[in-house]
């Protein structure tokens, strides 16, 4: 089991919310290539340590936030605060 | 042996000479295991002979396979066997099958939804029919069949879209209704007041389970009977790389040049990289970005009782996947956990939702134990299928990225993989599967036969 620490909600399980994915920012759709649109659709990150991601609380606030965990461990650092601003890959 | 070592890959480095102790020649089996052998060695108090010799790391190598698998030494036994390059190491950081290749469930099928799916399982398929006589080892092929539940109208077209696929590709595959069902496998509850009633189900005849570890150590030893070397414990920390455009001269056009592992530096002009997990990891040391993420998945097994499940049963909206080792242990398998992680530990909820749905199937089993759980590493794609052969840096291969069908798909990726790196060509099998389909948006979708489905 998962506890997520959602920043209105408190630790929930990971079942309650759905996983977005790897946090980053959106290429700009005036001066993206197609190149660049499609590594952000598609190419990882995908670190073995801290990773940035993009959490939804499916079952609860309803809101998005990005938080930061460790993907050796699981645990979450750095927990996330109400009003973060949502990232990436939503 | 002089006659073999001359038959190396023309464009790459200088083999080193000597000091090399194969002890067999790409035409012969390596040595039948028997009951005979077995008695006179127990009588005369002989040592049983290692299975693979343990020899010194050298300085250079023609091939540095990553990856100590079924895949990695799938390629390095057919790199030995169809193209006589012998001069190969395979590096594993612990040891032989101790990833996914020991971790997952044994089941092979070809039964997929995209011709080059089904293709390219099918050739996997063939090869596995043939190992034991090929390999000389018992890898204990049992063709029981495969059946996919459906409990949807949406399922159930699904696997009439499957059914007609295969077809196509004389591929035995149909779909069969509930009384077929019932008569294959007894113990499923065929009735209509299940949950998720049973309307009808994909059967797969040729399709069956396999020892994995045998696998694996059949083509270890067969490798190694002609002259490829196998280093466990060997830690591969950095790829070598020159000329690329990005930092230190990696990533794309640069050249590889070799590998450096926790026992030193070897040069090495090509790297195949047969990882499963630790893809990403390794294909960032050559600077190569990979659309990949890295989820666990989850699988149990049960307490030894009498046989009484003749197929494998696979259900994709229960999420669950069981078949009957010849032990009599139901094994379990679960579709992979929802977030990144490379961290493999089991969790409760999973056993209880994974034993809620199998009851539901099979309700007579409700007093059976769960001996143990485990879980391995799935290397997951965008499009359900893998990413194979050339990337942008010359000499650096990937067989990568095979979620959770990898072990179905090892003898056919060794033998196309081992063909594309002899002969500088992408092999045509392997071809729909190339790491460039992601920019050009030629994705080869297999989630409707790969997700869960095995």
């Amino acid at each position: 089991m998962l506890l997520v620490p959602c920043p209105n909600c408190g630790p929930r399980n990971a079942s309650d919310l759905r996983y977005v994915g790897e946090a980053g920012p959106r290429p700009d759709p005036n001066t993206a290539t197609e190149a660049e649109w499609r590594s952000y659709l598609y190419i990882e990150d995908n670190p073995a340590g801290l990773l940035r991601e993009t959490w939804y609380c499916r079952a609860g606030c309803r809101r998005y936030f990005v938080a930061e965990r460790d993907t050796t461990s699981n645990e979450f650092v750095n927990s996330p605060l109400p009003g973060n601003k949502i990232g990436g890959k939503a | 042996m002089s006659f073999l070592r001359s038959l190396s890959l023309n464009s790459v480095g200088q083999r080193v000479a000597g000091s090399r102790g194969a002890n067999g020649d790409s035409q012969s089996k390596p040595p039948r295991y028997s009951a005979g052998g077995l008695f006179v060695k127990g009588a005369r108090n002989q040592p049983w002979p290692r299975v693979w010799r343990e020899v010194p790391l050298q300085k250079s190598y023609d091939v540095v396979i990553v990856g100590g698998g079924v895949h990695g030494l799938a390629c390095a036994y057919y790199l030995a066997t169809n193209h006589g390059i012998t001069n190969v190491a395979v590096l594993d950081k612990a040891y032989l099958g101790s990833g996914g290749s020991g971790r997952n469930t044994a089941i092979v099928r070809s039964n997929y939804l995209t011709p080059e799916g089904v293709a390219f399982y099918d050739r996997s398929l063939t090869l596995y029919n043939t190992m034991s006589v090929d390999l000389n080892l018992n890898v204990m092929f049992s063709e029981r069949g495969h059946m996919t539940l459906a409990h949807t109208d949406g399922a159930l077209r699904t696997m009439r879209w499957r059914a007609e696929v295969n077809k196509l590709q004389d591929i035995d595959s149909s779909v069969i209704d509930p009384q077929e069902v019932k008569k294959l496998a007894p113990s499923l509850d065929v009735s209509d007041h299940a949950r998720y009633p049973i309307l009808g189900a994909l059967y797969h005849p040729p399709g069956g389970t396999i020892r994995h570890d045998a696998v694996v150590w059949g083509y270890a030893r067969g490798a190694d009977h002609r002259g490829v070397e196998m280093h466990q414990k060997t830690e591969v920390l950095d790829i070598l790389v020159e000329g690329g455009e990005g930092r230190d001269g990696k990533g794309a056009g640069g050249k590889v040049t070799g590998v450096r592992t926790n026992r030193g530096d070897i040069s090495a002009p090509i790297v195949v990289n047969c990882t499963a997990g630790w893809a990403t990891l390794i294909s960032d040391m050559a600077g190569v970005k990979l659309p990949i993420s890295t989820r666990p998945l989850q699988a149990a097994v049960t307490e030894p009782v009498k046989v009484f499940l003749p197929t494998v049963v696979v259900s994709g909206s229960l999420h669950v996947y069981v078949s009957q080792t010849d032990r009599g242990e139901l094994v379990f398998g679960a579709s992979v956990d929802p977030f990144n992680t490379y961290n493999i530990r089991g969790s409760l909820e999973f056993t209880e939702e994974l034993a809620g749905h199998v009851l539901e199937l099979m309700p007579g089993i409700s007093r059976m134990r769960l001996l143990r759980q485990w879980s391995g590493l799935c290397d997951m794609t965008p499009d359900y299928s893998p990413v194979m052969g050339f990337t942008p840096v010359d000499g650096f291969l990937c067989d990568v990225g095979w979620g959770t069908y990898g072990f179905k798909a090892g003898p056919v990726s060794g033998e196309q993989m081992a063909e594309t790196i002899a002969t500088g060509q992408t092999a045509k099998l392997i071809e729909p599967f190339k790491l460039s389909r992601f920019a050009t948006g030629e994705l080869v979708g297999e989630k409707g036969a790969a997700a869960v489905g095995h």
